[in-house]
């Protein structure tokens, strides 16, 4: 997968950020929109869960490629992010439609994109698909090394 | 007291003839005499033969006279031992007792067809001795006991079919007998054996009774007689869990109201057949309804559980608050289980300081259940003595009602709390000032991410109604709250990634987060203190 990067936090429940080395994340990009409509029939944000019962009802189950949000910058770029780990989808967050520089400015707690929690019998399959901080710093470092 | 009559003199004859025992006729003739009943076996079956023979000039009425208390009665005249006696059905005398009467001693005496044994063998001394035995073995405290029967349900088919006979050799006096005034099997039972258990137990016999004694009745050489109902009322039986029969007592009770008197006559026998064995008595069993012990706990450890925390079976932290009381309530109560609840619960790592937060226990099938208040106050100490990580006080014993009020407690009440927050940016006093004049804050909280994994995802609004700062460095500060009940404290700290609206990093325009959380006190006034 090319440099668009999500950071994931896990307890079972996991956030979806972006990760330092993405794009949107670099200097000199401003964000003009979040669109969480991904396709004519599908909006993230009409997301069900059902209310009183524990069980996820209805909710949006996704898969790695499933696309959360298109992200559009000033520079007419658009970045898909996607989800990168298989779950229901739990919300989305809605603070970064009505303010999209959240993104930027906090990317790992108020800037979230996405909550999904994954199936009980996968959780410990989809951690271990995931790199450490550490691991990620060195991925991150080599693909600067090859790029130069 | 009641007697028998004429009218009553073709239903005797007909009853007896087809083998039932002296109790269940009388029970058809509507005696409603507890103590006729209590009568020996042998005397009834006497008296009954007697009565047969009188003829109609002689008076009519034979009164069964209590001359002698039955209880005792009974005890003088049962001079033979367990004998030929043998309580799993495989008995098909009665031990009989040593009379002038010797033709009737000689003769076995027939099962009853109709009770099958209930009202011969098991109103006998060694039935009661044999249940009286379990009970003084099980080691229970008691001051009153319920005596529970369960019978099999071929009994209410064979007191049908009994019926039905009875009812139309009464058509033809040209008299009605309904089916409510036939006196009931288990009522009849009742007024035999208990003033015998009560008598060998030494209390009284009481339908309210928290102490319950049961036994379970079987008679498997008749359990199919139930088959023919199925087909007759198919929609009565529904399939079985568990492999347990389909043919429950209230599944054939219900399907013998629903049938037709003609569709029984034509499926099952009228009289019902003699059987061979008794019925057995199955289990005999003993349980005492459930005692409450209240209190309140505080918790000093930052490294205790509320329940046990267990994964996968494998358990994440030793031991846990509810264990930590229940043990020694488990020990001295001799229980067989609990159950604990409280009223709202703290997480792993945060304390719970001043009164503490109340607790209930229930403990399940106690064979202890009388403690004074001394004995509460030492059981109190024995819990605060054995840890430190735990306290309790108003150790109590309290009705199940009570703890409608705890629970009431966890909704409704306020409870205060006291917080050591971080901050990134550095502040002064003058900063967090402000925070004390707020009053009635109110806080939109989503479901805490920490949690999402287990409760449904909603939005709860709550309220703080006030706030206390203390200073401490330019990256500390300690929060004093008072807030409503079900406030999610940490999150209103490190605001769950802008979940929870306002916090406190919002309010202070800097990240925050929560190093330390302390209950300060549960605002609720139950149980009621004990002066100690």
């Amino acid at each position: 997968r090319p440099q668009r990067d999500n950071c994931i936090s896990c307890c079972r429940i996991c956030v979806i950020t972006l990760a330092e080395a993405h794009p949107l994340l670099q200097n000199g990009k401003t964000i003009t929109s979040v669109n969480y409509q991904i396709s004519p029939n599908c909006s993230r944000l009409q997301n069900k869960v059902s209310g009183k019962s524990k069980r996820v009802r209805l909710s949006q189950f996704l898969t790695e490629l499933a696309p959360l949000c298109r992200i559009s910058s000033s520079d007419g770029e658009e970045y898909t992010i996607y989800s990168c780990i298989r779950g229901r989808l739990i919300e989305v967050n809605e603070n970064i439609l009505s303010n999209p520089a959240l993104l930027q400015e906090k990317p790992s707690t108020e800037g979230y994109i996405a909550v999904v929690l994954p199936k009980f019998e996968e959780s410990k399959s989809v951690t271990q698909g995931l790199l450490t901080q550490k691991e990620y710093e060195e991925v991150v470092l080599k693909r600067s090394n090859s790029s130069s | 007291m009641s007697s028998l009559t004429e009218k009553d003199r073709p239903i005797v004859q007909l009853l007896l003839k087809s083998g039932t025992c002296p109790r269940c006729i009388l029970r058809f003739c509507c005696v409603g005499s507890q103590t006729v009943y209590r009568h020996p076996y042998k005397d009834l079956m006497k008296d009954l033969k007697e009565f047969l023979k009188n003829n109609q000039e002689k008076e009519d009425t034979v009164c069964f006279d209590v001359v002698d208390p039955p209880c005792k009665r009974i005890r003088l005249e049962h001079t033979e031992g367990p004998g030929d006696v043998n309580h799993n059905g495989a008995v098909q005398q009665i031990p009989l007792v040593n009379d002038e009467n010797t033709a009737t001693k000689n003769s076995p005496v027939e099962v009853c067809n109709v009770c099958l044994g209930i009202l011969q063998e098991f109103c006998e001394e060694d039935f009661v001795k044999k249940v009286c035995q379990k009970v003084k073995s099980a080691d229970y405290q008691f001051t009153s006991f319920v005596f529970s029967v369960s019978l099999p349900p071929q009994l209410s088919v064979r007191e049908r079919a009994a019926w039905l006979l009875v009812k139309q050799e009464m058509g033809k006096l040209g008299l009605s007998l309904a089916k409510d005034d036939i006196v009931q099997l288990k009522e009849a039972y009742k007024w035999i054996i208990h003033p015998q258990l009560s008598e060998e137990l030494g209390v009284p016999a009481d339908g309210k009774s928290l102490f319950e004694v049961s036994v379970v009745f079987a008679h498997p050489e008749t359990d199919d007689e139930c088959h023919f109902l199925a087909t007759a009322c198919p929609d009565c039986f529904k399939p079985a869990k568990n492999k347990q029969s389909v043919f429950t007592r209230m599944a054939v009770i219900k399907a013998l109201e629903k049938i037709k008197e003609e569709d029984f006559l034509k499926h099952y026998p009228c009289p019902p057949s003699s059987p061979k064995n008794l019925c057995v008595a199955l289990e005999i069993q003993c349980n005492n309804g459930a005692v409450f012990v209240a209190g309140r706990y505080n918790k000093y450890s930052r490294n205790l559980p509320q329940t046990p925390w267990i994964i996968d079976g494998e358990r994440k932290l030793e031991s846990s608050v509810e264990e930590l009381i229940s043990e020694h309530l488990m020990k001295e109560f001799k229980a067989d289980s609990f159950n604990f609840s409280s009223s709202g619960r703290e997480d792993v790592d945060v304390r719970t300081l001043g009164n503490g937060r109340p607790f209930a226990i229930e403990l399940v099938n106690p064979r202890r259940i009388h403690f004074t208040a001394e004995e509460m106050k030492g059981l109190q100490q024995t819990v605060n003595n054995s840890s430190d990580k735990i306290q309790v006080r108003d150790l109590q014993l309290v009705t199940r009602s009570a703890i409608g009020r705890m629970k009431e407690g966890e909704e409704e009440k306020t409870k205060t709390y006291s917080a050591l927050i971080w901050t990134d940016k550095a502040i002064q006093k003058e900063d967090i000032a402000f925070l004390d004049d707020i009053k009635e804050l109110k806080l939109d909280q989503k479901t805490p991410l920490r949690v999402l994994h287990r409760r449904p995802l909603a939005v709860r609004c709550r309220i703080i109604h006030t706030m206390k700062s203390e200073y401490i460095d330019e990256h500390h500060f300690r929060l004093h709250l008072k807030t409503q009940a079900g406030t999610y404290i940490k999150e209103f700290v490190h605001g769950d990634f802008g979940r929870t609206k306002p916090n406190i990093g919002s309010l202070l325009n800097r990240t925050a987060d929560i190093l330390e959380l302390d209950v300060e006190s549960v605002d609720v006034d139950w149980p009621p203190s004990l002066d100690n």
